[in-house]
């Protein structure tokens, strides 16, 4: 009882924040005076021209209306048609590239999260041992380097300057599925990786320590139970639930991370889908995109929410 | 009993004033950063962070070319004439990097400035106001963080143009929603101690409050936020800029040599590694100088709990 | 049986001596009562006996041996083993030790199970019921299940109890384990360990900074000052003929319940460590010390095998008469209603939707002191905090200053009525803002209500530090660079600017050591006899009521269940509550002092 209403208010929280969210890309790429139809003609357009088209949008309809229209559309999975080329369904647009992205970022979660994890507890248990002092001045630097610069970086290592180990553009061919060209993906999972495991082993790592000076652990101790079980039963899974909401923060920002990053290995995702609608004033593919990624980061800190509640007895168990 | 000779008198009262080293009664706000000065990743990141304000301030005087002039081919290896080589087309890659990075740092400052004074008041207010007005401006704030901060710099200059100062107040918004999370997480421990009840019980308006009284108390963990904020706003300039979006030719700037050079690869790196190289000694001089306040305060909290 | 001989601990990597030269010896089903200020070592001494380093201390040297084993010696393998087994430990907050995500159950059945008590599961299982039985605690199923957050303080403590006792020790160390409860639940737990120990004839050492509980629980005492025993010896003897100018101090500083002796303050503070002198550490507050005190630390001496003491002039304290003063407080006894200041009619409040205090009527004079007593819970703080309008709260029926009615909020308050009541908080450590200087905090009073120049708030402030005995010198200073007492004069003497007619002091002393809490009340009565102010004085502990009160109400969950004069509350108490109270209260009062 208790549980399920904590459970809903969180959902109903999540629901609220999208709405907002979608208002927010509403408000900025069509509510604006005159900027959508402007901006698909470009400056030299006459008055004229700007106005044709802004009733062929729909932009001459009250703010409100318009917005209803867009978001029912949007919920029913009709995003719109692209401006651009072949005057395309947007959902045809982006869904190639939306896939590519989701592999790309699931990989990269999938090993970023277990090894920084790993790390982090590792550096915590052993700390200012010879690791730790490695690993926590290795990610002070590379948590400072922006991720498309680390991308760089890789090619010239791994791909050009060094070794010649992988390609260093990563373009999938898309008829063939992604698990069978995974050399492809190397270098852009690995930069992904570069950029958030820092966090996330930094994090581990001040919330094990945090656990480990903590009295229980301390008592656990003087108990004479075994390092063993100290660690493993006492420490560490109280250090993970704090780092729960830190990880599905650092995973949210993969979805952004990912635009420089497929740009730098002409990667044809989401995010170069972005780049090249922005270039071109698509913007039906960019309400479509952004309104995508900020979803992302809803859905995972929901998904964190719960997770939380769900393994802390005392949010779970309410007050005794 | 004994008599006065034999006992030496101690008059109590003087011992209740403790003995005060004349060095410990500096300015508080000074404590942070003295001890910060003793860890040597501090003094590195400061090194860094002068190092590259040196360039950016100085560079454009020492550079041997103008950053437009083209002296040579195209991707041509460091030569006497181009000591850095050439870019893709043919301009000197060393007076580029020499004359690239005040555009960023000044545009990074600014951002920084906005994202760090609003998102403070705004901490500062939702932790000092009713619930619901808190409750409100968080849940507000949120809805901006769900936008990486490179996608909302994207959607406004997809909207309005690559406008460098549009680009600044993107920046600096999206900093807003971190920094007043931080600065509303330590001014929430700080509203509900006791001085502040003493403060309202004698009457104290809640404006002079929230300034002399709460505020004082969170400026060092703010300013060990900036310097992580500082480094973020040069590195999603830099990517805006090396996006295409950001700051336009033939501007000389760092990031964007790394996207004019991409395709020099193999050919002519340089052209490349200098600017990633001082992206690269701003931003880890900044974590560093803020990684070291961190590490100092977690110092000094320890030093005054073992007292 | 327990011996520990020459114990020292270091601060790690600093070689300076958080404790030294720690002797004493425990036999089996005796309680040894560690007693000490805070900053005393006296939690260091006791984690160093299961060789357990706190963060920052290593320890230096000396043996320890646990029924002939020299625990001293052990390896980190045997150390483990007998942790728990031979030797356990019952920490001081159990809300913090008890780990929050795991089974009571888990965390009690993993002790048998790591020192392999029992055979199987099903014998340890009737272990752990058999150990609830004996800490009072239900042993059934679903007891067991509970995480400790749906525990109260006092059964997290008890099932801390039992976890100690679960492996039969021979040897057990308490760390202050009933700091935090009320005394009622402290009594409570205090019996059970005492019976517990002589059950299974358990050396224990108990360490605390309360000597009313050592009076109660232990059979010797061990004075602890400055990281150094300094006196040891059997509770009564202790009491009777203390030896060392410290205990002498300290015991003519713990509030009395029953009023025989008045409290007596000392000045100064002890030494942390790194800031010891050579010698005797008491010798720079110690009356009776000669340059051999300040030379060199004291041998071992004393008046008999079983009473040690280490002063150089010992002989001197036993010869000088108790330094006591019989009641000769200025108390008066009229409680009426007539010329008070502050009158309280029928005060009910709330917190949301909680209804904490239901109905309260009572009423202080100018130059009287109204103690309102209670535990955790009864609503004193929140009618304190009502009456200064600074509860956040609704709030019903009358407050009255001076027979004009007092608006809920002090934001609504005219400028006269904020002046005329100050608040004092109970932790000098959160009421004063760190950012600012001494000045600034006591210039804030001056500024709100007087008009006046910077000269004359600054001999306003110099003569206030100096009616609470501290130096003006300090107007300089931060408040981290005070101790906590001096930081609690600061507080005084903040509302003292504001020139009030009501002081009230919320547990004012409750975050203070012993020594300094005697010199505060000191104060505070002093205070209420020259000014003429009001005072109402907030505190779950007793004693401290009979040393500055004039009259008491007794409040418990929000009723106010007797109000009277001090001495006929507390010597001849109707209510059924202040009766059990009463009796729960550990005193000092086991032997008559002179």
């Amino acid at each position: 009882m208790h549980l399920a209403r904590l459970i809903l208010q969180r959902l109903a929280l999540g629901i609220g924040t999208l709405f907002l969210v979608s208002v927010l890309i509403f408000l900025a790429t069509q509510a604006l005076p005159g900027n959508a139809a402007r901006a698909i003609l470009g400056n030299t357009a006459t008055p004229e021209k700007v106005a044709v088209l802004s009733r062929q949008l729909g932009l001459d309809k009250p703010v409100a209306r318009q917005y209803a229209i867009w978001v029912s559309h949007f919920v029913s999975g009709n995003l719109g048609r692209s401006f651009v080329g072949m005057d395309q369904p947007v959902s045809q647009v982006i869904g190639q590239p939306l896939y590519n992205s989701t592999v790309l970022v699931v990989l990269a979660a999938l090993v970023s999260v277990p090894l920084s994890i790993g790390l982090g507890t590792y550096a915590a248990l052993r700390r200012d041992g010879r690791l730790d002092r490695a690993v926590t001045t290795s990610t002070v630097a590379l948590a400072a380097l922006p991720e498309f610069v680390i991308g760089i970086l890789v090619i010239i290592i791994l791909s050009t300057e060094v070794l010649h180990l992988f390609p260093p553009i990563a373009r999938p061919n898309p008829s063939v599925p992604v698990y069978r060209q995974l050399d492809e993906l190397v270098l852009p999972v690995l930069t992904l990786t570069l950029a958030v495991f820092p966090y996330i082993t930094r994090m581990m790592r001040a919330y094990t320590i945090e656990i480990l000076e903590s009295e229980y652990i301390s008592m656990a101790r003087l108990k004479g139970l075994p390092e063993r079980i100290v660690i493993w039963r006492h420490a560490v899974p109280n250090a993970i639930v704090p780092a729960v909401q830190g990880t599905a923060m650092q995973l949210a920002w993969l979805a952004g991370g990912i635009v420089a990053v497929e740009y730098v290995f002409a990667y044809p995702g989401i995010g170069s889908a972005l780049i090249s609608a922005i270039t071109e004033r698509d913007i039906p593919t960019i309400q479509a995109i952004t309104l995508i990624l900020a979803s992302v980061y809803v859905l995972l800190n929901l998904a964190a929410d719960i997770i939380t509640i769900l393994v802390t007895p005392r949010l779970r168990t309410g007050l005794r | 009993m004994t008599s006065p000779s034999q006992t030496e008198q101690v008059d109590p009262e003087q011992a209740e004033t403790p003995d005060l080293p004349v060095a410990r009664r500096q300015r508080e706000w000074l404590q942070t950063p003295k001890a910060a000065w003793k860890l040597r990743r501090t003094k590195i990141g400061v090194a860094f962070l002068v190092f590259v304000f040196v360039i950016a301030i100085f560079g454009p005087m020492l550079a041997p070319h103008s950053p437009t002039e083209f002296v040579g081919a195209s991707f041509q290896l460091p030569s006497r004439v181009a000591t850095l080589g050439t870019d893709y087309l043919g301009r000197d890659v060393l007076s580029r990097v020499l004359y690239g990075g005040r555009t960023t740092l000044v545009l990074a400052l600014v951002a920084t400035f906005i994202g760090e004074f609003f998102g403070l008041l705004l901490g500062l207010i939702a932790a000092y106001s009713r619930r619901g007005v808190d409750e409100t401006v968080m849940r507000l704030l949120d809805v901006v963080l769900a936008f990486p901060a490179i996608i909302f710099a994207l959607l406004i200059v997809s909207v309005a143009g690559p406008n460098p100062w549009l680009i600044v107040v993107a920046v600096g918004f999206t900093h807003i929603p971190a920094v007043a999370r931080v600065s509303r997480g330590v001014a929430l421990r700080i509203v509900n101690l006791d001085f502040v009840k003493a403060a309202e019980a004698l009457g104290m308006p809640k404006l002079s409050i929230m300034w002399s009284e709460i505020l004082p108390n969170i400026t060092t963990p703010v300013l060990v936020d900036s310097g992580i904020r500082f480094a973020y706003s040069i590195s999603i300039i830099a990517a805006l800029s090396f996006l295409g979006f950001g700051l336009q030719p033939p501007l000389a700037d760092w990031g964007l040599m790394i996207n004019e050079n991409r395709i020099g690869i193999s050919a002519q790196p340089y052209a490349l590694l200098a600017p990633i190289l001082m992206i690269a000694i701003a931003t880890i001089g900044a974590n560093l100088v803020s990684d070291g306040m961190s590490r100092a305060i977690i110092g000094l909290d320890r030093k005054m709990a073992n007292q | 049986m327990l011996t520990v001989e020459g114990l020292s601990i270091e601060l790690e990597g600093s070689g300076v001596d958080i404790a030294d030269e720690v002797a004493f010896t425990i036999r089996g089903g005796e309680i040894l009562g560690l007693v000490g200020e805070s900053g005393s070592g006296k939690t260091t001494v006791a984690t160093a006996l299961l060789m357990f380093e706190r963060h920052g201390a290593v320890l230096g040297g000396g043996r320890i041996t646990i029924d002939g084993r020299d625990v001293f010696a052990m390896d980190a393998k045997t150390l483990r083993s007998i942790r728990g087994r031979l030797i356990s430990y019952v920490p001081q907050d159990p809300s913090m030790s008890l780990n929050p995500a795991l089974r009571i159950r888990t965390q009690l059945m993993e002790i048998l199970v790591t020192h392999g008590f029992g055979t199987s599961n099903e014998e340890r299982e009737a272990r752990v019921a058999e150990m609830m039985d004996e800490v009072l605690l239900p042993s059934g199923r679903d007891f067991l299940r509970r995480y400790p957050h749906q525990l109260s303080g006092g059964q997290q403590q008890r099932v801390a109890v039992g976890m100690a006792f679960a492996c039969r020790p021979a040897m057990i160390v308490l760390d202050e384990p009933t700091t935090g409860l009320d005394v009622t639940t402290q009594a409570h737990v205090l019996r059970t360990v005492k019976d517990l120990t002589r059950m299974y004839g358990v050396a224990a050492l108990y360490v605390t900074h309360d000597l009313a509980v050592v009076a109660n629980v232990a059979d010797h005492i061990a004075v602890m000052y400055a990281g150094r025993i300094v006196e040891v010896g059997p509770t009564e003897t202790l009491f009777r003929s203390a030896s060392h100018p410290y205990t002498r101090r300290l015991l003519i500083s713990v509030p009395d319940l029953s009023g025989k002796h008045t409290l007596r303050g000392t000045l100064g503070r002890a030494p942390g460590p790194g800031h010891r002198p050579q010698g005797c550490r008491f010798a720079p507050r110690c009356k009776l010390a000669i340059s051999e005190c300040r030379a060199e630390f004291p041998p071992d001496d004393g008046p008999d095998e079983n009473h040690r003491v280490r002063c150089w002039r010992w002989r001197e304290v036993v010869a000088e008469p108790a330094d006591t003063e019989f009641a000769s407080r200025l108390r008066t006894e009229d409680t009426d209603g007539e010329g008070a200041v502050i009158t309280v009619a029928d005060v009910r409040c709330s917190y949301g939707d909680n209804d904490v205090i239901h109905g309260i009527n009572m009423s202080v004079d100018s130059g009287r002191c109204l103690a309102l007593v209670g535990e955790s819970g009864s609503g004193k703080t929140t009618l304190a905090r009502c009456i200064s309008g600074i509860h956040s709260g609704r709030i019903a029926g009358s407050i009255k200053l001076d027979g004009h009615e007092l608006k809920r909020n002090s934001r609504e308050r005219p400028k006269s009525d904020r002046q005329a009541i100050q608040y004092i908080f109970q932790s000098p450590y959160a009421s004063l803002n760190p950012r600012k200087s001494i000045a600034q905090i006591l210039s804030l009073p001056l500024k709100m209500f007087f008009e006046l120049n910077r000269n004359e708030r600054e001999t306003r402030m110099i003569e206030a530090l100096e009616r609470v005995s501290l130096d003006g010198s300090l107007l300089s200073v931060y408040p981290d660079q005070l101790s906590g007492g001096e930081r609690q004069r600061v507080a005084i003497a903040r509302a003292l600017l504001a020139e009030p007619r009501v002081l009230i002091c919320d547990e004012v002393t409750s975050s203070l050591d012993v020594l300094v809490q005697a010199s505060i009340v000191e104060l505070l009565s002093k205070l209420v006899r020259d000014l003429g102010v009001a005072m109402i004085f907030v505190t779950h502990h007793l004693p401290l009521v009979r040393s500055l009160a004039d009259t008491v109400a007794v409040m418990n969950r929000g009723e106010l269940v007797e109000y009277g004069c001090v001495d006929e509350v507390l010597d001849n108490p109707q209510a059924e509550y202040t009766k059990n109270l009463l009796a729960d209260t550990p005193t000092v009062d086991i032997v008559d002092v002179p």
